[in-house]
């Protein structure tokens, strides 16, 4: 695909039909995760439940590693790996916070401040880019 | 005939949502929010719409990847509040519009916007945050809900300006239906926000106060920024503000400024919330 015009933003996967093909299974295992019983089940066995979903290798040990940023390079969209980190009991904040690097109290802090600014520096964390 | 009164602006977020439903809307972090509806809530009150046009986004609840319409028209009778993981939110059933929504339907469809219509569907933060903030705790909402959602979770959403020409066909409906239906548009969603990867906790002040001059003063030229703007500007998550575009088209070109609303933070998330009154 031609480069794309957002493709330049710093610490940003836009989540495009590109990105949506390539973790629709991923996505879709997420969405399986709206159910209470598939919530249980997947917490009796990670593995065993993620083994049921045709993901790559790569995306099953993103989601067992909790590697949020490594799971959106691989298609994997911030709203349906909310189903993720709901069944982890974990809030927007708390997966937000984890993917910019920073300390739960420092991301708090932060937006209190009036929240990161445009022009402030992007911190140097994983963003999952190798895949 | 059924009129349009007023549109409503206002940010959906679930931990407003959590906050709310757990009681903590008095807490020294939400009570700087909460309050900046209080005026709204008497607002409502004096105001009482029979049905509102409820412009919002799913947020992978009622669609996932098997299935992403642009624009999907709620046409059902009620809609279930949804489950999105943590359990249904303790809010009262969506009661549908299902006659006006099916003349709105085919209205703005032959008038070249093709929607999607749902018959069924359960709704999310997205569109019962609002209605907790403009309606408070009730056990009936206190109207009739039609759920209009719009794609803005696969990139790209629609422009800003088809969002906008959205409003106007939307208007020439509601007008023409013939029934005495006082009728409330809103579009809901943004501020700036971004909710993944390093840049995440994105907030712009400055660049959503222009918005929402602009949203009240200008829409016109508003509606032609591109979605690279709202991204660069207003992170991967603030192009939800499209929706506004939705509720201003509605609108008559002037309005009545009725009440004014921004606060920083809401979890991760910028709030902005506006009343205006139609002129039309
Ligand atoms: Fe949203």
């Amino acid at each position: 695909m031609s480069e794309k015009i957002y493709a330049d933003i710093p610490g940003t996967v836009i989540f495009d039909a590109e990105q949506s093909r390539k973790g629709y299974h991923l996505n879709q295992f997420c969405m399986s995760l709206m159910k209470g019983p598939n919530r249980a089940r997947f917490l009796a066995d990670e593995r065993a439940y993620l083994d049921e979903w045709p993901m790559s290798e790569d995306q099953k040990l993103a989601v067992l590693a909790r590697d949020y940023n490594r799971m959106i390079a691989l298609g994997g969209n911030v709203y349906f790996l909310a189903k993720i980190f709901a069944t982890d009991g974990k809030s927007f904040q708390y997966a937000a916070a984890l993917m910019t690097g920073m300390s739960q109290e420092a991301y708090a802090k932060m937006m209190l401040g009036g929240g990161r600014k445009v022009t402030d520096p992007i911190g140097d964390v994983n963003q999952g880019r190798a895949g | 005939m059924a009129h349009i009164s007023a549109g409503i602006a206002c940010s959906h977020v679930p931990a407003i949502g959590a906050a709310w439903d757990l009681g903590k809307d008095r807490d020294e972090y939400w009570k700087p929010l909460f309050d900046g509806f209080e005026f709204t809530k008497q607002w409502e009150k004096a105001n009482k719409p029979d049905v509102v046009f409820l412009v919002y986004n799913d947020h992978a609840t009622a669609f996932s990847l098997e299935l992403i319409p642009t624009f999907a028209i709620g046409c059902g009778e009620s809609f279930q509040p949804a489950d999105e993981g943590w359990g249904a939110r303790p809010v009262p059933v969506v009661e549908g519009a299902p006659e006006l929504a099916a003349h709105i339907a085919q209205s703005v469809i032959e008038d070249e916007f093709d929607l999607t219509i749902v018959n069924k569907m359960d709704v999310d933060h997205g569109l019962t945050v609002p209605l907790s903030l403009m309606f408070g705790k009730v056990e009936q909402w206190p109207c009739k809900i039609i759920p209009f959602a719009v794609n803005v979770v696969q990139y790209p959403p629609p422009s800003g300006k088809r969002c906008y020409h959205l409003g106007k066909a939307i208007a020439r409906a509601i007008k023409s239906f013939p029934e005495d239906l006082n009728v409330q548009i809103w579009g809901t969603g943004g501020m700036s926000h971004q909710l993944q990867g390093p840049r995440a906790g994105l907030i712009n002040r400055e660049w959503d106060n222009a918005f929402l001059d602009r949203l009240i003063e200008d829409p016109e030229e508003l509606s032609k920024m591109p979605h690279i703007e709202y991204v660069r500007e207003a992170g991967s998550e603030g192009v939800e503000l499209v929706m506004w575009l939705i509720m201003r088209g509605a609108l008559s070109e002037q309005v009545d400024l009725v009440h004014r609303f921004y606060h920083v933070p809401a979890s991760n998330t910028a709030v902005g919330h506006l009343i205006l009154k139609n002129r039309d």
